[in-house]
């Protein structure tokens, strides 16, 4: 059983209750707990089940590592799966859930898996399910999909928001244990600005936990010093609850901060820090190892150092027998304590025939049996943890005695925190000694000056006593801060740390050295992904001999732990079965982040409307009031159309159609891009921007033109005024504005750098409105101040001059294929203009139409939209428009691309109309023409022509244009439609409308 | 995430102001090259394991295009420089070398 102490627990607060629920079971805590001690102290100790096998599981570790204890956590708009209960702190009214079971934790239908274990190992998925092929998407993947994964999926949008941070710092320091604060200390008495991360709530590390003494102040008290001088210095700053959770380029680094997740509320709940330093100090410490040993997963059977951790910091029993077994002197600090407090300690089990030093004497004068050269052989218990059978560590299993304890406290070895030195390309060393990967201070990660911008201290370095650590500490602090230009202190003494003589670990990747299969079968490498000793050793007899490769068929190290406690135990049995050293079988790759982060501090405060900016229009408030609906079109939204009361979106599309060809439409036009091109080689530039001859345009003109991109595809159309000798307004498609700006100037600035032009992009200067029907001069010629007659305005021109009082310049040019004015004029006054010329309209019924109808009349006059009947793979001449190919100029974007074999060879798609052959029947979006079975082109546009009265289409169909009259098929979703090949112009083709 | 400084404004500035832009110092080939010759200008880049010269916009800055010496192991910047230039400055090529005696400008 585990239980709460009377004594320790230095983290608590035990006048502070706090009550919560653990599968909707009210369990109380304190102040200070983490969830995980909390369960704990309340004696639950099976929290889950495992992601493959659903065996029980327990609390491992005592922090970001653990890899069982993760939680359902929250409710409704605030539920998030997979939290760690090692890492959440508890508070009044939390709720958690635990994972991966049904119909409940006890019992457990999934866990029929653990009885087919044997059928079910390493890459079995590969193997298994490979016949008939028809069942894997009927029968094995629906099942596989239902079983897999850990947590639930929320259903409701997060409730919380978050925000980002920008610090800029002279030296980063990640992690707040003695080395980091000492480091701090020691950097911050420079003068260069500090800045320290810690992800826990409390600041010391192991300081906390373990005996030592610092300059004859014991740990916390140690701490407390720290924490006092470092709170005199102005340019220290340290923040908790923190995490260094990637480092990056150049010295860039995210900070993760967990603002209130322990004190919920409306306020940003994660922070996410996005840090420059100048250098980085990792203090990040070092991960304690599991031991390969059978049964190392069932519940109660946890890291040595975690055990200590739950006795001192949270003062929880994690058992009340707790056996302990180890390859190195620090497990002994463990059975110390819990004697100190008297728990029983029936066994220290050590695999080393030497045994440990000082501190395995302290044991033994306290009576404690120590076991040297053996090792734990099984662990017995289903749901926890009842006795463990020990045998020779040099044998090959069989139990010598059975020893019965709730508790195995085990310790593999350290491994430092090496992640965040090794993001950024960081390189490492096998210290053989202690049998462990640590920074190589010769190859750090560089930044943009070439120099190493990474420096580790402490045991992250691989310094695994204190006096090493804090030595470390001195050094990287110093070093960074002459790197960033600080001037050094004199160096003061060293600290004096009590010491204690420990002996040499020994590595041990198997307990007992010759355990069988049987053994081997039940020994967790990865708990998270339920990875076993004999699943790494059978990827390695099938031929993975690459530690990644191994990785992904087994999934050892992948799951949302990444193998903290695992890897380089994998490793190291890779290593074994592949008869290699473990260096050179190397480490899979370190990513950012370190443990995982909410997506919600990842999108900071771009959620919802912020996610991006709407771009509108001066008339956008106008539409808006006046039944508009909206459509997205590029980063704007624009009024698709005007409904009125009782219509139906069809009904106003149809009305706006039959009112703008019938008397007088209104469009809001401003979205289009706008883009001044002036200098005396406009003209020439222009030539080569466009496929048609722009310099021989007059001014006063307008000339309608294509772009295209270097292979020869069209890329955006648009009208040209040429407005003086020198100067060229040219207008790009909605969503090219910005794009077409920034391609002229890519051309401008590095290609054809000696032509004299300027560029600017005046898209939102003005605003255009179209004044578009039959009555389209009438109103103009209301409002009045400029003659727009066809003589003095003829199409294809353009005017400037004062029309209803306000500066404008009028465009003869249309998209509708009616009579039609675009009037410019400044955004300033833009609305007034609108309403001037409703007014204007008024006893002509002028109708704003919107979007959709546009869209359909320039359908009715086959005119193309760049996007619907182009894709990026389309030439001008595909779509018949090889009329506005210059053959004259010597040279224009795209030119030779067009002339590649393909682009010039037959069976090119071409644009044709489509008249379906019932006057009712609409042909869907994108449908595909099929012919004898293939697919030979697709629908680009289709509407119902309120106009004509019937459907029309567009499409690009191979050879379309010799087929001319033949009749094509158009299945989709088990209907057949028919559609004829005709022109593309379905709507006075010879253009006398917009002529007059 | 790269620092880099624009040649024109001479801010240093976060990666995430400017646009990267590929290859630096292509040749254009146009009307009349031979298809070889277009398609190796169209899509044919070098990638090289260590320096490479490569295009760079300050899109929400100047706007300006500029040019950046890197390398694309240790992601040390050598120098940004003007777009309107067929080489890298002489001073660039300089610092380059001291470093990586075994480079060529024009390889």
């Amino acid at each position: 059983m585990s239980f709460r102490l009377p004594t320790f627990g230095h983290l608590i607060d035990r006048d502070s209750p706090v009550s919560f629920t653990f599968n909707g079971k009210s369990v109380q805590g304190f102040k200070g707990d983490t969830l995980a001690s909390a369960l704990m102290a309340a004696d639950h100790r099976m929290v889950g089940r495992s992601f493959k096998y659903h065996r029980p599981r327990g609390i491992v570790a005592s922090g970001g590592e653990e890899p069982n204890a993760l939680m359902n956590m929250g409710e409704g708009a605030r539920f998030e799966p997979n939290q760690r209960a090692t890492t959440t702190e508890v508070f009044n009214g939390l709720t958690a859930r635990s994972q991966n079971h049904w119909p409940s934790l006890a019992f457990d239908i999934g866990a029929l898996n653990n009885k087919l274990a044997r059928f079910l190992p390493a890459g079995f998925y590969y193997k298994t399910f490979m016949k008939p092929a028809w069942a894997w998407k009927h029968v094995f993947e629906p099942i596989i999909r239902r079983s897999a994964g850990l947590g639930q999926v929320p259903t409701e949008r997060d409730a919380d928001c978050y925000e980002y941070f920008y610090a800029y710092t002279d030296i980063l320091i990640t992690g707040g244990g003695v080395a980091g604060l000492e480091a701090a200390l020691e950097a911050g008495r420079s003068g260069a600005k500090v800045l320290l991360l810690e992800q826990s709530p409390h600041f010391g590390g192991r300081l906390m936990v373990d005996d030592v003494e610092v300059d004859g102040r014991a740990g916390p008290a140690h701490i407390a010093h720290l924490l006092t001088e470092i709170g005199k210095l102005p340019n220290v700053s340290l923040r908790p609850r923190t995490q260094g959770a990637g480092v990056f380029d150049h010295g860039y680094a995210l900070g993760y901060e967990r603002l209130n997740d322990h004190a919920p509320s409306t306020t940003p709940r994660h922070r996410l820090w996005r840090i420059r330093a100048k250098r980085i100090i990792t203090a990040t410490g070092a991960l304690e190892r599991t031991l390969n040993f059978a049964g190392n997963d069932i519940p109660g059977v946890m890291l040595a150092s975690a055990v200590r951790d739950y006795v001192r910091l949270y003062g929880t029993a994690p058992g009340a027998r707790t056996v302990v077994v180890t390859n190195n002197d620090d497990a002994y600090r463990t059975a110390l304590t819990l004697h100190a407090v008297g728990l029983e300690v029936p066994a220290i089990i050590d695999a080393r025939p030497q045994g440990g030093g000082a501190l395995a004497e302290q044991a033994r004068a306290l009576g404690v049996r120590i076991e040297t050269g053996h090792a734990v052989a099984k662990v017995n218990g289903k749901i926890h943890v009842k006795s463990v059978e020990i045998c020779l560590q040099s044998g090959a299993g069989g139990a010598v005695e059975t020893i019965a304890c709730d508790c195995v406290a085990m310790s593999g070895g350290f491994s430092p925190v090496v992640h965040l030195w090794s993001h950024c390309g960081g390189k490492l060393n096998w210290d053989a000694a202690n049998a462990m990967f640590s920074p190589d201070p010769s190859r750090p990660p560089t930044d943009q000056n070439g120099e190493g911008f990474v420096i580790t201290a402490g045991s992250a370095f691989g310094a695994l006593t204190t006096e090493a650590c804090l030595q470390s500490a001195t050094a990287a602090a110093r070093q960074a801060a002459d790197e960033v230009g600080h001037s050094l202190p004199e160096e003061a003494a060293a600290r004096e740390v009590r010491t204690i003589s420990e002996n040499p670990m020994a590595p041990i990747w198997s307990m007992p050295d010759k355990a069988p299969y049987k053994l081997r079968a039940k020994t967790w490498l990865d708990f998270q992904n339920d990875v076993k000793v004999s699943d790494v050793q059978l990827a390695a007899r099938e031929g993975f001999e690459s530690v990644e490769h191994t990785k992904r068929y087994t999934t050892l190290g992948m799951a949302t732990d990444q193998g903290k406690l695992s890897n380089i135990n994998g490793l190291a049995v890779l290593a074994g079965a592949l008869d290699a050293e473990i260096p050179n079988v190397g480490t899979t790759t370190f990513r950012p982040p370190y443990t995982p982060i909410s997506l919600g501090a990842i999108a900071g405060e771009a959620a919802g409307p912020l996610f991006k900016p709407t771009r509108k229009t001066t008339i956008d408030g106008w539409h808006e009031s006046h039944g508009a609906i909206f459509e997205p079109v590029a980063d704007w939204r624009r009024a698709y159309a005007y409904l009125q009361a009782g219509e139906t979106t069809q009904d106003a599309i149809t009305r706006e159609i039959l009112a703008t060809r019938g008397s007088v439409g209104l469009f809001d036009a401003s979205t289009l891009g706008k883009i001044i091109v002036k200098g005396p080689d406009a003209g020439k530039f222009l030539d080569l921007v466009y496929t048609n001859m722009m310099s021989t345009l007059k001014p006063g003109k307008c000339r309608y033109g294509l772009m295209c991109n270097e292979n020869g595809f069209l890329m955006d159309d648009g009208v040209v005024a040429r407005l003086d000798e020198d100067t060229f307004l040219c207008h790009t498609t909605t969503g090219g504005s910005d794009r077409i700006h920034a391609h002229m100037e890519e051309w401008l600035q590095t290609e054809w750098w000696e032509l004299k032009v300027f560029t600017a992009n005046l898209t939102e200067q003005f605003t255009q409105i179209v004044v578009a029907g039959p009555n389209a001069r009438k109103v103009l010629e209301a409002l009045g101040g400029m003659d727009v007659s066809r003589e003095a305005l003829p199409f294809m021109t353009f005017t400037e001059g004062k029309l209803g009082g306000i500066q404008a310049r009028i465009f003869r040019i249309s998209f509708s294929g009616e009579l039609s004015y675009e009037i410019a004029v400044p955004a300033s006054q833009g609305l007034l203009m609108w309403n001037l010329l409703l007014q204007a309209g008024a006893d002509h019924g002028i109708s704003p139409y919107g979007t959709e109808a546009l869209h359909v009349m320039r359908g009715e006059k086959g005119f193309v939209v760049v996007g619907d009947e182009s894709d990026g793979t389309v030439t001008p001449h595909d779509l018949g428009m090889s009329w506005a190919v210059s053959k004259k100029k010597e040279d224009f974007i795209g030119k030779r691309g067009m002339q590649r074999s393909f682009l010039t060879a037959e069976g090119r798609k071409q644009l044709v109309g489509l008249r379906t052959l019932s006057d009712t029947e609409k042909l869907p979006e994108s449908a595909h023409a099929v012919e004898d079975g293939k697919a030979i082109g697709h629908v680009t546009s289709t509407y119902f022509s309120p106009t004509l009265g019937h459907p029309i289409a567009m499409a690009l169909i191979v050879g379309g244009r010799a087929r001319m009259g033949e009749v094509l098929a158009f299945p989709v979703a088990g209907t057949v439609h028919k559609a004829r090949v005709v022109d593309p112009v379905f709507y006075d083709k010879e253009g006398a409308q917009q002529d007059v | 995430m790269l620092l880099l400084t624009c040649p024109y404004c001479g801010v240093m500035a976060e990666e995430t102001e400017f646009h990267g832009g590929g290859e630096a110092h292509l040749t254009r080939h146009s009307d009349g090259s031979s298809d070889d010759a277009f398609t190796a200008y169209l899509f044919e880049r070098k990638n090289p394991k260590g320096i490479v010269l490569e295009r760079w916009r300050h899109v929400y800055g100047c706007g300006k295009w500029f040019h950046a010496a890197r390398c694309a192991v240790t992601l040390e910047i050598f120098g940004t420089y003007s777009a309107q230039t067929f080489e890298p400055p002489a001073e660039i090529i300089a610092k380059i070398k001291a470093k990586r005696p075994e480079w060529e400008a024009k390889s």
